[in-house]
């Protein structure tokens, strides 16, 4: 456990009635990228913004490197913001931006510029001191907002979804620029997305969040491949959710055939949740014992087709390299350990 | 952010002491008789249908406002399309110099008309060297519906401008698209949407016209007293307090009936007659 | 689209142009008239500025109405734009009645404000008199300088205080440093727009004095009354620069303002 930086222990978070966060339990280590992943309205922000010190948890504790922190004001904590909307402070140029906090902990003037011109060459900006925030475009606006949080030297950064506004290709050199500098520095990012290709991409963990409650925490890979249930499964990724029954250990029934898998330990003809992914499919001919249906569309999407293929009520989504023609009957097939059983997820009020 | 939320203290006393308790006070003295004590013979008073005096001053106000702000409708709606129409570099200028005349000082406004208008003023010095019979407006209505129409004028132009600027370009290219003419335009659509801006325009002429003392005084001489007159009369000359406070109560009512209505239209377009420039 | 103004609508133009001006520019150029009838010009001369300047009522009503518009605007700059921090960052209960608080003014005809402050004077047994009139003059200043910065702490990034904060400035400092430079565009319209209210107003003033202290548009009044001195139209020429200049500057600054908008 020495390498815990930041721990939260049974955080709970209510608006009045309204339950915000469920009883957040997590523990950050030194130099990693974490992300909290999820929907809008699931608690990833609350969560960022109570290690920020910008909230106050009902209930529960936070700790920074062994010590509880609950009631340590943001500008004692030991970690740096970048925001959402950037927050830069319009009334200064970049210079004076980025030389804020540091003017305000009373580093010494000469120090100040040695450390600003650092970091402008770090994000790309050097030579742009004198100009106004509100000249520089989006991109150059989180560059300075970046710098701005990073000169401070804190051992955690926390970022609220802050390429949340960029387009889509400065939004990819962000993320490599982003994780680059994470490693470069060597200290902790929290990083807040919704967008799940994003938070596979940068980050070390990633901790998929709902309704407040924290569904699942992994590796990247560990995540896209086991997803502990359908949400995650569906939210990272597209995923084919089917209704099945467990017959037995290691064997299942859905779409009213009978396959072999690698899961165990349900009741038996416990009804269960089957989770594909669609790049998981292969098209095959159609046989008696696999899944057999119609292609009833095709899109091209880039790399690969995406095809609907419908097989009695249940319609399911492939994707496949190699195009087939609509109207087809076609037959699927996947290999046991492709078939994911999730328990049934159980109604959640949102 | 929450520990802002005092910085208003020091305006909320301020707004108990010198706005809130002055309006209760003047309802206290509304009902108040000489002595002191609860009557509701001010109100009586004015209301006094046998000897309406002050009825008909109330008229007066009301009609010499009417006119005026009628007068200001005609000639600024006129005035502010011409303004919306031009390009925007000189219209920002222009609509500018419309409205400087607002922002000089009221009296004095009204005080150049006095020396324009005065039997031996510049007008009727001008008409005489002409050998044309001179024109005696002074001290007349027609001087108090001028100084009104006079002040008041760049206080209808500026709300309907701002609306006029607003409308959507392509709303008219659809009507002309449509096979809608210019008047046809106009009527269907312009002029509907500009009403918002008419309506505070209307109420920003109207009750500062209904209210005003120093119009009435300077350029209605004594006989065209207006409700205004009547309660700077109350308080500067004859020391009737309660007589006063009651019209002061009276004319509040007045007003925030007329907003009421107002309101229900600016609403509509989240009040777009702007105080400012 | 943009298809070129008829004459029509160019005399028309003129014709309302001139009514405006008209008056104001017969009270300039009269002022430099040297004869004191209305209806000869006698030369050029300044002897009424000269005469303006000799007037002690008008000279002390001149330092009365400048400095109770200075300081009126001082006052009201401090406790409106901490009141438009406090309403902005307020429950909506709270927001709502302050809101309407600060709107009595500006919709109560003046007439009503200036009695209703007589009457609260003297209940209160202030004596009447230059305190009265910058109390009277702070109130209604206030509601204009809330109206100012509101739209600037609208338009303020939510975060730029928590950014702040963030950066390890204090609650306090972040307030000093960060929101008020920020919101600084809206605290000048709001100074200006208070300095030149309160040098306009005479109804309130006419009201809440007393003692014989008088403001400029006070003795204005009185003069006018009386009938025409040419000493006025010095004032005037001179009382028209002035607004005429404040306003140049704040329009100057808000069409600046708007054009680093759409930057």
């Amino acid at each position: 456990m020495k390498d815990n930086l930041i721990r939260l222990e049974n955080i709970s978070m209510s608006y009045g009635e309204k339950q915000v966060l469920k009883s957040i339990n997590l523990d950050v280590r030194d130099k990693e990228f974490i992300t909290f992943l999820g929907p809008s309205g699931c608690g990833k922000t609350t969560t960022l913004r109570i290690i920020g010190g910008f909230e106050h948890q009902t209930s529960g504790n936070v700790y920074f490197d062994g010590q509880l922190i609950n009631d340590v004001p943001p500008h004692k904590r030991q970690l740096n913001t970048v925001f959402q909307k950037y927050a830069l402070f319009t009334h200064l140029n970049v210079y004076d931006n980025i030389a804020f906090g540091l003017r305000i902990s009373k580093t010494p003037e000469h120090e100040i510029k040695e450390r600003v011109q650092k970091m402008l060459s770090m994000v790309n900006l050097s030579g742009y001191e004198k100009r106004a925030v509100t000249s520089l475009s989006g991109g150059e606006q989180q560059r300075i907002a970046i710098a701005r949080a990073l000169v401070n030297h804190p051992r955690v950064l926390l970022l609220d979804e802050p390429l949340g506004a960029l387009d889509l290709k400065l939004r990819k050199e962000m993320q490599t620029e982003l994780k680059a500098i994470q490693q470069a520095l060597g200290i902790t990012f929290i990083f807040v997305t919704h967008d799940q290709e994003e938070a596979l991409t940068m980050s070390d963990t990633v901790v998929v969040m709902k309704g407040g409650k924290i569904q699942q925490i992994g590796t990247p890979i560990g995540i896209y491949n086991e997803p502990v249930n359908a949400f995650v499964a569906d939210f990272i990724g597209e995923s084919n959710i089917i209704d099945g029954i467990m017959n037995e250990d290691y064997v299942c029934t859905f779409g009213g055939k009978t396959f072999d898998c690698t899961d165990c330990g349900f009741a038996k003809n416990e009804p269960v949740d089957v989770v594909i992914r669609p790049e998981d499919f292969r098209m095959v001919m159609p046989r008696e014992e696999i899944i057999c249906g119609i292609v009833e569309n095709i899109v091209f999407k880039g790399v690969h087709y995406e095809m609907h293929v419908k097989s009695g009520e249940i319609t399911y989504l492939v994707h496949s390299t190699i195009p087939e023609v609509v109207g087809t009957f076609v037959g699927l097939e996947v290999e046991p350990f492709d078939i994911h059983i999730m328990k049934k997820s159980q109604p959640e009020e949102n | 952010m929450k520990k802002f939320r005092i910085a208003a203290l020091p305006f909320a006393v301020y707004a108990g002491i010198f706005i809130v308790a002055p309006i209760i006070l003047i309802f206290m003295y509304s009902f108040q008789g000489a002595g002191g004590e609860f009557t509701l013979e001010n109100f009586t008073r004015f209301f006094n249908f046998s000897d309406p005096t002050y009825l008909k001053v109330l008229w007066r106000s009301i009609y010499l406002a009417a006119i005026s702000t009628v007068i200001c409708l005609l000639l600024g709606y006129p005035m502010a399309y011409i303004l919306s129409k031009l390009p925007n570099r000189i219209r920002g200028i222009l609509s500018f110099l419309f409205v400087l005349p607002m922002w000089m000082n009221f009296l004095l406004r009204t005080y150049a008309w006095m020396t324009l208008l005065e039997r031996t003023g510049i007008i009727n010095t001008f008409l005489s060297n002409l050998g044309l019979p001179t024109w005696d407006i002074m001290y007349t209505q027609g001087a108090v519906i001028l100084g009104n129409v006079y002040n008041f004028l760049p206080f209808m132009i500026l709300p309907i401008y701002n609306v006029l600027i607003k409308i959507d370009k392509s709303v008219l290219e659809a009507s002309a698209d449509l096979g809608g003419n210019g008047s046809v335009t106009f009527r269907k659509v312009i002029f509907p949407l500009s009403i918002p801006g008419v309506i505070s325009g209307i109420s920003m002429t109207f009750m500062p016209a209904v209210t005003t003392f120093v119009i009435s005084k300077l350029l209605g001489g004594g006989q065209n007293a207006l409700i205004g007159d009547l309660i700077e009369n109350q308080f500067k000359v004859t020391g009737d307090w309660g007589f006063g406070s009651a019209m002061s109560v009276i004319l509040m009512v007045l007003i925030l009936a007329a907003m009421q209505i107002m309101q229900r239209y600016e609403d509509e377009n989240d009040g777009s007659g702007g105080v400012l420039l | 689209m943009k298809k070129k103004l008829s004459p029509l609508s160019i005399i028309y133009s003129c014709l309302i142009f001139v009514f405006l001006y008209a008056p104001i520019a017969v009270l300039i150029i009269y002022s430099f008239n040297a004869s004191k009838s209305r209806g000869t010009w006698g030369g050029f001369s300044l002897k009424w500025y000269a005469e303006l300047f000799s007037n002690s009522d008008i000279m002390s009503a001149l330092v009365t109405t400048l400095t109770i518009a200075v300081i009126s605007a001082a006052v009201s700059v401090v406790i409106g734009t901490a009141a438009a921090v406090g309403i902005y960052y307020s429950k909506r209960r709270t927001k709502a009645l302050l809101t309407s608080a600060a709107n009595i003014p500006m919709l109560n005809a003046d007439i009503v404000t200036g009695i209703s402050l007589l009457l609260l004077f003297t209940f209160l047994k202030i004596d009447l008199g230059y305190i009265t009139i910058l109390l009277a003059h702070i109130t209604f200043n206030i509601p204009y300088v809330i109206l100012s910065v509101m739209p600037k702490l609208r338009q303020l990034d939510k975060n730029a205080y928590e950014a702040a904060i963030d950066l390890g400035a204090t609650p306090l400092r972040a307030f000093f440093s960060v929101i008020i430079p920020e919101i600084s565009p809206g605290i000048v319209t709001g100074a200006i727009l208070a300095f030149t209210m309160s040098i306009d107003d005479f109804v309130i003033s006419f009201f809440t004095t007393g003692g014989g202290v008088s403001t400029l548009s006070i003795e204005i009044y009185t003069m006018a009354k009386r009938g025409i001195k040419p000493e006025i139209n010095a004032l005037s020429a001179i009382m028209f620069l002035v607004v005429m200049t404040l306003l140049i500057i704040v329009n100057v600054r808000s069409s600046n303002a708007e054009k680093k908008r759409e930057q």
